[in-house]
């Protein structure tokens, strides 16, 4: 497996904020993640990339604690995943906008922000964080998608998590969104929060410092954005993806 | 609506109730009639509203969210339970208004002890629903469960038919369904000025049926699911 830039952060003795071993999820009669091991350290951004249905949202509801895992083990800031302690640090933004429609974006947020036990200036910050200080009163079923994505984004912001996890969160934006978005992940990273960010959008990786590539429930890359043009020679992440699921492919078959 | 509905219909009923025959001496049908509804109606709506509420809760995955913040299992529920109660209450408080005090209403027994089963029918309710909502994939399908939960229980809770003429098997069901006792109850605070023991003992048993309810219905919020 490749090197990451999360080695050299963890090499010099940092606890991780993320440490997975040999993790095994069975859904259904599917095996949803197979032999699954890695460390993330703290204050990256991590990308989780993969076609869908590849397990990035499993991976991801492992970290959060909310999935039942059948074997392996995974940390999470020094906690067994889905502690009753990790719940104030650790944030969680699913793929569908998890917000009430029929309640007003303030309304949203100050919900999530007593759920967590921080102050309503915390609620207004985050509104603030995700640019909706305008619609702060509108309600959340006339918002449009994107408007409704960065809603429950806030309402993960307002608990000011050590680790942030976020499903697909730059689905269905506009670029100049997205680009707004990724550079408030940058910013929260810089004051020392985890990302993990997942999307099947290729272009997206190279706001990650690290990537993980995932394919049908495997691991197949921990890289970064630079080494993975380097080791594979090509100049775009996605003709860089295809050509490690072919290499993983032929030595498998090898 | 949630407020005003019951108030309605149960004045909807002293009006059908209106030239029906009655025995000197004895309460009107109306009387009976009413009180049953006064029992009935937060059970029923109580129910529909918290079995759907709590679907749309664990399909739209804000359930999922909310138990991976701090909030405690037990607090969802009581939160739920209490403010599904005092909608009940609001709802109860009116019906037991226009009832005493515009449709002639008349119990031996007190009106805060009407009022009182009314709550616990509701928490009952509260507790009801949200149990069946796990078992629900759809809001169609949490719908269908109020035939299926609340239309035995007032057949058989000795509305339509007395219980002591049921056949004896029926009996025996009825005997485990929550509204029998909750009836019984009402039937008790209408025909005997102090509270009986047979009353107190059913209210009893109801407090028990809502409270088994509620911990059951806590047991299918999984913070971990497969």
């Amino acid at each position: 497996m490749m090197s990451s830039s999360s080695d050299e952060l963890l090499r010099s003795g940092a606890e991780p904020a993320i440490d997975i071993e040999n993790l095994r999820v069975v859904r259904g009669k599917r095996v949803a993640l197979d032999n699954i091991s890695v460390q993330i350290a703290r204050g990256t951004i991590t990308g989780l990339l993969g076609p869908s249905g590849c397990g990035k949202t499993t991976l991801m509801r492992c970290i959060v604690g909310t999935q039942i895992i059948d074997e392996g083990t995974v940390a999470v800031l020094g906690r067994p995943a889905g502690s009753a302690d990790l719940r104030h640090r650790v944030g969680y933004v699913t793929q569908d906008p998890t917000i009430y429609n029929d309640l007003r974006i303030v309304d949203n947020v100050r919900y999530f922000s007593a759920l967590y036990g921080t102050d309503s200036q915390a609620a207004d910050e985050a509104i603030t964080a995700v640019g909706l200080e305008d619609h702060r009163t509108a309600l959340c079923g006339n918002l449009s998608g994107g408007q409704r994505t960065r809603v429950s984004l806030a309402c993960a912001l307002v608990s000011r998590p050590e680790l942030l996890v976020l499903d697909e969160p730059t689905v269905g934006l506009d670029p100049v969104l997205r680009v707004d978005l990724w550079e408030q992940f940058h910013q929260l990273a810089k004051r020392g929060t985890t990302l993990v960010v997942s999307s099947h959008v290729m272009d997206e990786a190279d706001h990650c410092g690290d990537l993980l590539l995932m394919r049908e429930g495997r691991l197949l890359a921990h890289s970064t954005p630079t080494k993975l043009r380097e080791d594979t020679g090509c100049q775009s992440l996605e003709e860089a993806f295809l050509s490690v699921i072919r290499h993983s492919t032929a030595a498998a078959a090898g | 609506m949630i407020l005003v509905v019951p108030s309605v219909i149960i004045t909807l009923m002293y009006f059908m109730f209106q030239n029906a025959p009655h025995r000197p001496g004895m309460p009107t049908p109306f009387n009976n009639a009413c009180l049953i509804m006064l029992g009935v109606f937060p059970l029923i709506v109580m129910f529909l509203i918290t079995s759907i509420t709590m679907q749309r809760e664990r399909v739209s995955g804000t359930l999922e969210r909310i138990l991976t913040t701090p909030l405690r299992r037990l607090d969802l529920l009581a939160a739920y339970g209490t403010a599904f109660s005092i909608a009940a209450a609001a709802q109860a408080t009116l019906a037991c208004l226009v009832s005493y005090l515009f449709l002639g209403l008349d119990t031996k027994g007190s009106p805060i002890l009407v009022f009182t089963i009314a709550i616990i029918n509701a928490v009952l309710g509260v507790g009801l629903g949200l149990l069946c909502s796990a078992f629900a994939r759809t809001e169609f399908q949490a719908v269908q469960f109020m035939p299926v939960v609340i239309a035995p229980q007032l057949l058989l809770c000795g509305i339509i038919v007395p219980r002591d003429v049921l056949p004896e098997w029926l009996q025996w069901i009825s005997n485990v369904l929550p509204a029998s006792y909750a009836l019984e109850a009402l039937q008790q605070v209408g025909a005997y000025s102090e509270p009986t023991a047979i009353a107190v003992r059913d209210i009893a048993i109801v407090i028990g049926f809502a409270v088994v309810a509620l911990c059951l219905a806590a047991a299918t919020l999984r913070r971990r699911t497969p």
